[in-house]
C-alpha cells in the first residue's frame, strides 16, 4: 500500500519533499473527483433500488431486493422477513399478506400452519441485488422505447444532415473565390451571436408555417446549420493544399467528386470532431424540442424525462433508471471520445 | 483485422456512396453550364438555405411580432400594437421593486437573473481559475484530472438538473452528510435562498470544465522561460503569479469571463429542471419567462415574449461583440 502510495503522490523532480502546495493540490483535485462524480455515481447507484428502500432514510449506500421464497400451497413467491414473535424468539417467515397493522406470516418449511406478527415486529430480510424492473417497466410500459427511438433517430439524422451541409458550405467557403464570399463569413459568424433562446417565437411560426410542428423534423431542422461547424470545417480546409483540387481537375473530376473523394476524406479529423459535438448537442437538446414536440408519443428523453419528473407524484425509481439511461450515449462518448473534445474545445474554443 | 474494419466501414457507407454516385452526372450537367465557379453557389446553397429559413428570418419575424398585440400564433390575424410591448416590460414606478412594475414577473425575472449572473460568474471563473492552475501543475494522472472536471460539462441540462434534485430532495445525499454531521437535515428545495443557491452552484458544476479548459489552454501558452527567469532570481511564487501568470492569462480570463457572461444571461435547462422556477418566482430567469410567456401559461402572449427575447438579445449582441473584440486581441497577442 504504501509503495502504491508513494508511486502515485511521488513528486516529479523536487525529491521527496513535501510542499504546502502540494497537500492543497492532492486536496483539490481528490475533492473534485469525488464532486464530479459522486452526484452521478450516487443517482446510478440509486436507480437500482426498489421504490420502497428509495423512500428510507437515511438511505443505505448500495442497493438492496427483498428476499423471497416458494412456499406450498402459495402460487407467487412469499416475502421474507425477520419476525420477533410473541415468546421472544426470533424466525424467518414468509408474509401471506397484511391486514393493517398485523400480518399474517407462514414458516416455509411448515406451510400449514399461519402465524400473526404486528408489524412493528418484523423485518425485510433483504440481500443485495438490483431492482432491474425499475428499468424494464417504463421502457415497456411509459412509452420509454418510444422516447429512446426518437433521440437516437433525431441525433442520428441532425448529425448527419449538419456534417453534409456544414461540409459543403465550408467547402464553398474555403476553395472558391466569388462575390459576397466575405459577406456570407461574416453573416454565419454575425448568427453566433443568435442563441436560439432569443428567437423562440418566430421560430416557432417559421415551423408552425412549415407544416414541422410536432414532428420530428422540426427539432432537427432549426439546428442543423451549425454557424460553428461551418467555421470549424472551413478553418480545417483551409489548410489542404489547393494543388491537389488542381491536379484532380486535370483528371477531369468534377467539382462535386473533388469535394467527396478528395476534400471529405481529407478533412476526416474536424469532420469526427464535429460528428461528436454534433450528437452530445443534439442528443441533450432540451428547450427547443420542449417547444415543438406537444405528443406524447413524440417525445424524446430529455423532454420525456421532465415530463414524467414534473408529475406531482413523481415515480422516482423510473426517474432515475431512465435519467441512468440517458445519460448512457454521453458516458460512451466521454470515456472514448473525450480527448477529441478537448483538444477541439482548447484549439477552437467551441462548444 | 484491420482489413475487415475496412470492408465494415465501407459497408456503412455504401449507401452514402451510391447517393454521392447518383447527384454526380446532374451536378456535372450544371458544372458544365456556370463554370468551376459557378458551383459554389451549388455547394453553399443547402446550407443557407435552412439557415436562412430557421434563423435569418425568424430573426426578422422577431421584430414583427414584438410590435403586435393578441394571442394568436399567425402573424397575419395579430393586430399590430406599435411599442405597446416593450411599453409593458418597461413601465415601472420603482425598479428595485418589481412589484411596482406593470410585468412584475418581467422584472422579478430580470432582477433574478442579475443576481445570478453576478454570482454564478464570479464563482464559475474563481473555481475554474483554480482547477486550470492546478491543473497545470507537474502532476501525475494530468490528463485523468483534466477530463474528471470535464465529465459534467457533457451530461445534458436535464440530467444535471435530476441529478442535483435527487441528492437535494428530502431523503437526499446532502441531507444523509447533515445528518451524518450532526446538522438538521432541511428541505432544500423548497427555501428560496438554498434554491436560488442551488441553481448558482449546480450551474457551475455542470460547466467549469469548460472554462478550466479554455484557461488552462492559456496557461499552457505562457512561455516557460519566464519561470526559469523568475526562479533563477528566487522571485517569491504570488509574486510570480500576480506579474507573470495573470497578466499573461489576462485575454484568455476576459474570454472566459464573458463567455460565462453570455450563457449566464440565458439560464434555463438545469435550473428549470432543478427548481421549476420556485419556490415562488425566488428561481425565475429571463428565458423561463420568455418560454412561459410564450408557449407555456394559460394565456399566451407572443409578442411579449418577442419583445422581452429581443431586450435580451440586445445585451447578448453587446456581451458578443465584447468577446469578438477580446479574443481578436487575444489572437493578435499571440501571433506578436
Amino acid at each position: 500500500m504504501t509503495r502504491i502510495g508513494e508511486f502515485l503522490f511521488r513528486r516529479r523532480g523536487h525529491g521527496g519533499r513535501w510542499h504546502w502546495t502540494d497537500i492543497a493540490t492532492w486536496t483539490w483535485l481528490i475533492l473534485g473527483t469525488v464532486l464530479m462524480f459522486g452526484p452521478a455515481l450516487w443517482l446510478v447507484g440509486s436507480s437500482f433500488k426498489g421504490p420502497a428502500q428509495l423512500a428510507e432514510f437515511p438511505p443505505t449506500i448500495l442497493p438492496y431486493v427483498q428476499e423471497v421464497t416458494e412456499v406450498e400451497g402459495y402460487d407467487k413467491p412469499l416475502p421474507l422477513y425477520t419476525a420477533t414473535l410473541e415468546d421472544g424468539t426470533t424466525r424467518t417467515l414468509a408474509e401471506i399478506r397484511r391486514i393493517g397493522t398485523n400480518s399474517q406470516m407462514v414458516d416455509p418449511a411448515n406451510p400449514g400452519e399461519k402465524i400473526n406478527v404486528n408489524i412493528a415486529n418484523r423485518s425485510p430480510l433483504r440481500e443485495i441485488g438490483l431492482a432491474t424492473g425499475n428499468y424494464v417497466e417504463p421502457l415497456v410500459a411509459n412509452n420509454f422505447v418510444l422516447f429512446l427511438w426518437n433521440s437516437v433517430f433525431v441525433t442520428t439524422m441532425a448529425t448527419l444532415i449538419t456534417l453534409l451541409t456544414n461540409s459543403m458550405a465550408a467547402f464553398a467557403l474555403s476553395k472558391y473565390r466569388f462575390r459576397g464570399r466575405d459577406a456570407v463569413m461574416l453573416l454565419i459568424v454575425a448568427t453566433l451571436m443568435v442563441p436560439l433562446s432569443v428567437i423562440l417565437v418566430p421560430l416557432y411560426s417559421v415551423v408552425n408555417a412549415t407544416g414541422l410542428l410536432n414532428s420530428l423534423w422540426g427539432v432537427i431542422l432549426p439546428t442543423v446549420a451549425t454557424p460553428t461547424g461551418v467555421f470549424l470545417l472551413r478553418q480545417y480546409m483551409l489548410t489542404i493544399p489547393d494543388e491537389l483540387l488542381e491536379a484532380a481537375r486535370m483528371d477531369h473530376a468534377s467539382e462535386w467528386q473533388i469535394y467527396w473523394r478528395i476534400v471529405l476524406p481529407l478533412a476526416a479529423p474536424a469532420l469526427a470532431v464535429l460528428a461528436i459535438f454534433s450528437v452530445v448537442w443534439r442528443w441533450n437538446d432540451f428547450l427547443w424540442p420542449l417547444i415543438v414536440l406537444s405528443k406524447r408519443e413524440l417525445y424524446t428523453l430529455q423532454v420525456g424525462l421532465n415530463t414524467y419528473a414534473g408529475e406531482l407524484n413523481v415515480q422516482w425509481h423510473y426517474i432515475l433508471a431512465m435519467t441512468v439511461v440517458t445519460m448512457i450515449p454521453v458516458v460512451i462518448v466521454f470515456v472514448f471520445l473525450q480527448r477529441f473534445i478537448t483538444t477541439g474545445i482548447a484549439g477552437a474554443g467551441i462548444k | 483485422m484491420a482489413g475487415l474494419g475496412q470492408t465494415l466501414g465501407r459497408a456503412a457507407t455504401w449507401p452514402l456512396t451510391l447517393a454521392a454516385r447518383a447527384v454526380d452526372p446532374p451536378l456535372r450537367a450544371w458544372q458544365r453550364r456556370t463554370g468551376t465557379g459557378g458551383m459554389a453557389a451549388v455547394f453553399l446553397a443547402p446550407n443557407l438555405l435552412i439557415f436562412s429559413v430557421f434563423v435569418l428570418v425568424p430573426l426578422v419575424l422577431n421584430f414583427a411580432y414584438s410590435m403586435t398585440g393578441g394571442t394568436g400564433i399567425l402573424l397575419g390575424q395579430r393586430p399590430f400594437v406599435g411599442a405597446e410591448q416593450y411599453a409593458r416590460l418597461l413601465e415601472c414606478q420603482d425598479y428595485t421593486r418589481p412589484i411596482t412594475c406593470r410585468e412584475d414577473q418581467f422584472w422579478t425575472a430580470v432582477g433574478n437573473t442579475a443576481q445570478f449572473v453576478i454570482f454564478q460568474v464570479s464563482l464559475m471563473v474563481v473555481v475554474s481559475l483554480i482547477t486550470a492552475l492546478i491543473l497545470n501543475r507537474d502532476i501525475r494522472g494530468r490528463s485523468f484530472f483534466r477530463a474528471v472536471f470535464f465529465f459534467p460539462v457533457l451530461l445534458s441540462p436535464v440530467v444535471v438538473g435530476l441529478i442535483w434534485r435527487w441528492i437535494l430532495q428530502r431523503q437526499g445525499l446532502l441531507n444523509l452528510i447533515m445528518v451524518k454531521l450532526g446538522l438538521e437535515p432541511e428541505v432544500w428545495l423548497n427555501d428560496r435562498v438554498y434554491a436560488f443557491a442551488a441553481t448558482i452552484g449546480v450551474s457551475t458544476w455542470a460547466h467549469m470544465g469548460f472554462y478550466t479548459l479554455i484557461l488552462l489552454a492559456g496557461l499552457q501558452a505562457i512561455p516557460r522561460d519566464l519561470y526559469e527567469a523568475a526562479e533563477m532570481d528566487a522571485t517569491p511564487p504570488g509574486r510570480v503569479f500576480w506579474r507573470i501568470t495573470l497578466p499573461l492569462l489576462g485575454p484568455n480570463l476576459a474570454v472566459v469571463l464573458v463567455l460565462a457572461l453570455i450563457r449566464g444571461v440565458q439560464i434555463f435547462d438545469e435550473a428549470y429542471v432543478l427548481t421549476g422556477g420556485g419556490p415562488g418566482t425566488s428561481t425565475l430567469y429571463l428565458t423561463q419567462y420568455i418560454y412561459e410567456s410564450g408557449f407555456a401559461s394559460l394565456l399566451r402572449e407572443p409578442g411579449l415574449a418577442a419583445a422581452a427575447s429581443i431586450l435580451m438579445g440586445a445585451v447578448l449582441v453587446v456581451l458578443t461583440l465584447i468577446q469578438l473584440w477580446l479574443s481578436r486581441r487575444a489572437e493578435g497577442r499571440k501571433a506578436r
